[in-house]
């Protein structure tokens, strides 16, 4: 056996100082020589154990053999036929904890670098095979059944790109202007450029999709009409939209945004363009971000290119226990984002034009472990503080918006406002309508969604197919 | 694209759109807005909607051009198209018969009133409407709300059409005049409606009013618009835009729609230079 190569090829990555001051992609992607070099490192192991690790079944070892070949055509062929957002996926799925964390070569420390591949080979179809997404892919027998998905996010894209593939008709309802939910509202362009989303769109569409934009289901036609009116099936993939807040005085000073305000203003309106675009936004001088996951990160990472000095992380526990990724947490902490870990907001100060000032916050200390598994903050008595800031952006979480779930007869909903299907299928308590991604789970991550529309896809058909 | 079949200019400054929107239409209710985007680098703006037929599918918005945004939208002629147009986003207006309802129309917000006070109307109330604008040549639809009210008196703030003064003299007029008023709503400018709410707030009879805080989405998505009601956060995209009147914060809400006064005054006045030649 050749000996083990345990050396993962790096990221190209843009410069901290530089990138801290544009909304340019920060990874700039493998070359295709570092792509056959860190392919090459594959083992190619008879037990799949990277597959088993990818919640949409990519055949990873196949996809990367193709790679080492340098057949890049069959690497596409063989990515999308099971991954119909792999450029999408390369970037924001956590690989460290699914694909790459079951891989053999992790016992190592040297996991392949499934992501950085996948993205690579996206990338390299995007770039030299321009006509595979204008020339649609041959089209399946058509089944004479129609199947309406609400949301375009990764669970709504996923399922419809399924479901159209096995033969159904698929009509995609987006209450916003463009397709792709949080992938256009909330990922930034330096980790997404908007341009991947909207070919990934435009491939899904190329499979037969129709995509209905500024479509409010729960407002226009309700979930039972869209039953009645021909469907013979729903996919609600309507995330968790609702942003959640602390309840704490002062929330509603201005200069406090929620994250999803914030980042909607900035990538999907594109305020950093004001005033060529529209839709502004205001930035402070010194911005606290109050939270510790993925969207934290991406808020302080953005406020830190529209030119704030100081763009501080709030977080009540310890980095330890931070939800965002390991990499996020890293290139926010090169680019100068600084971290008050163990520190909880008491109550928002403001001036007399109701502007906020300061953020007075408690010390936390970790004490015993909660039901997250977590060691649970808590206040040190006596320990307040304030921290200067014009700018707060609360970015602590998301709950499904009820406008579907209200206006819908038998649909079952949990406390959180999340509405209740089956782990394996998607299956709601209601006839005819599966669910899944954020509205099912709450907040949780692009590929999670996409792996619950194509279980829901699957056993949509296998109904239809009756 | 929504196409524009009709434009009015019904006073300087305020203009009438009547857009094909089928799905819209179908929806509409009294009280409901929509949320409007003209082009790619535009930005959503919510707008009340102030007429609809469902058998032609269209949906009539009244705006009034106050910055960049409005001042673009009232380039846009008939046969032109907006990118955007959502909705119908808002709870409905709640309609009921509750016996004798004033209805007060302040400047642009009569557009607003008047479907309210049709389905009023068609509910079997008495409807008293109060219409107040700064001067005659700014009033419009007067002919509207009559069609629909029991009784109309006219404000202007320079006497120079009906009775000179503000909308909330006849107001405390009708509420005092022995006559039994079962409910009131007011929509108009911010400070008129919070004053309305203080001239009713003695006699405690309800007062509805609709607010306009800046929005983005208008599907609950990102809370700019969150107002506090009864000491407590609502969005006004999804929980309203109709509220109890006695219990908003109206300074609150004064002070948030001031977020970005300089960045509208500033895209303002580029818009203003770029169309001066």
């Amino acid at each position: 056996m050749a000996k083990l190569n345990l050396n993962r090829v790096e990221m190209p990555r843009q410069d901290p100082k530089a990138r801290g001051k544009n909304f340019n992609e920060v990874a700039l992607g493998y070359s295709l020589e570092q792509a056959k070099e860190e392919a090459g490192r594959c083992i190619q192991c008879k037990k799949r154990n990277c597959v088993t690790g990818c919640p949409v079944e990519v055949d990873i070892p196949d996809f990367i053999q193709a790679i080492r070949e340098g057949d890049m055509p069959a690497a596409v062929r063989i990515l999308k036929s099971k991954n119909a957002l792999p450029g999408i996926c390369g970037r924001v799925c956590p690989q460290e904890s699914q694909c790459e964390s079951t891989c053999t070569l992790a016992k190592k420390d040297a996991p392949i670098a499934i992501g950085r591949l996948e993205r690579f080979v996206a990338d390299w179809e995007r770039n030299n095979m321009p006509k595979a997404n204008s020339a649609p892919p041959a089209k399946p027998r058509p089944s004479g059944k129609k199947v309406a998905v609400v949301g375009s996010g990764p669970a709504g894209l996923t399922a419809a790109a399924d479901l159209a593939r096995m033969g159904h008709g698929v009509t995609i309802f987006e209450a916003l202007h463009v397709a792709g939910g949080v992938l256009m509202y909330g990922i930034p362009e330096f980790r997404l450029p908007k341009e991947i989303v909207q070919a990934e769109v435009k491939f899904v569409a190329s499979l037969g999709v129709k995509i209905e934009l500024d479509s409010v289901v729960g407002k226009l036609a309700t979930l039972d009409e869209i039953l009645a009116n021909g469907y013979d099936a729903v996919f609600l993939g309507t995330g968790a939209g609702l942003p959640m807040f602390l309840n704490i005085d002062g929330e509603n000073l201005n200069g406090i945004y929620s994250a999803n305000e914030f980042l909607t203003r900035v990538n999907l309106m594109k305020a950093y363009k004001f005033p060529e675009y529209d839709t502004p936004v205001k930035v402070g001088k010194k911005v606290a971000v109050i939270g510790g996951g993925n969207v934290a990160m991406d808020s302080a990472r953005c406020a830190l290119r529209l030119g704030a000095d100081d763009v501080y992380i709030i977080y009540r526990r310890s980095e330890a226990e931070m939800p965002a990724r390991r990499e996020e947490v890293e290139n926010a902490q090169e680019e100068g984002i600084q971290f008050k870990l163990l520190t909880n907001p008491k109550r928002f100060l403001g001036n007399e034009q109701n502007w906020v000032t300061g953020a007075e916050c408690y010390e936390m200390e970790l004490g015993e472990p909660d039901e997250s598994g977590r060691r649970r903050p808590v206040v040190k008595k006596g320990s307040e503080f304030v921290i200067d800031v014009d700018e707060v952006i609360v970015a602590l979480g998301t709950r499904p918006n009820p406008l579907i779930s209200s206006t819908t007869v038998g649909l079952e909903t949990t406390k959180y406002g999340t509405v209740v299907a089956d782990e394996e299928t998607g299956k709601t308590v209601k006839d005819r309508v599966w669910a899944g991604g954020d509205i099912v789970t709450g907040s949780a991550t692009v590929i999670s969604a996409m792996g619950a529309g194509k279980k829901a896809a699957k056993s949509i058909d296998e109904y239809l197919r009756g | 694209m929504y196409k524009i079949l009709l434009r009015e200019d019904l006073v300087p400054g305020i203009h009438l759109f009547k857009v094909a929107a089928p799905a819209v239409a179908a929806k509409a209710r009294a009280g409901q807005f929509v949320v409007v985007r003209i082009d790619e680098k535009g930005e959503r703006i919510p707008l009340t909607i102030a007429d609809w037929d469902k058998d032609k599918g269209t949906v009539t918005i009244v705006f009034m051009e106050v910055g960049a945004t409005t001042a673009r939208l009232a380039l846009l002629k008939e046969g032109d198209a907006v990118a955007d147009f959502v909705g119908p986003l808002g709870v409905p207006a709640e309609i009921e018969n509750y016996g004798t309802v004033v209805c007060v129309a302040g400047g642009v917000g009569t557009a607003v009133v008047a479907p309210i006070a049709r389905a009023l109307k068609n509910a079997g109330n008495r409807i008293f409407t109060i219409l107040g604008t700064r001067s005659k040549d700014l009033l419009f639809w007067e002919d509207v709300l009559k069609s629909v009210s029991d009784r109309l008196i006219v404000t202007t703030d320079d006497g120079s059409y009906g009775r000179k003064g503000v909308v909330t003299e006849p107001l405390k007029e009708l509420l005092e005049s022995g006559e039994k008023i079962d409910r009131v709503v007011a929509i108009g400018p911010v400070v008129m409606m919070k004053f309305c709410s203080l001239t009713t707030a003695p006699s405690g009879v309800k007062t509805i009013v609709s607010l306009n805080p800046i929005m983005v989405d208008g599907t609950g998505m990102c809370g700019c618009c969150r107002v506090s009601v009864g000491g407590e956060t609502k969005f006004a995209c999804v929980d309203g835009p109709d509220f109890d009147g006695h219990k908003v914060d109206w300074d609150l809400l004064a002070a948030r729609q001031r977020i970005y006064i300089e960045e509208e005054k500033c895209a303002y006045d580029e818009w203003r230079k770029s169309h001066a030649a």
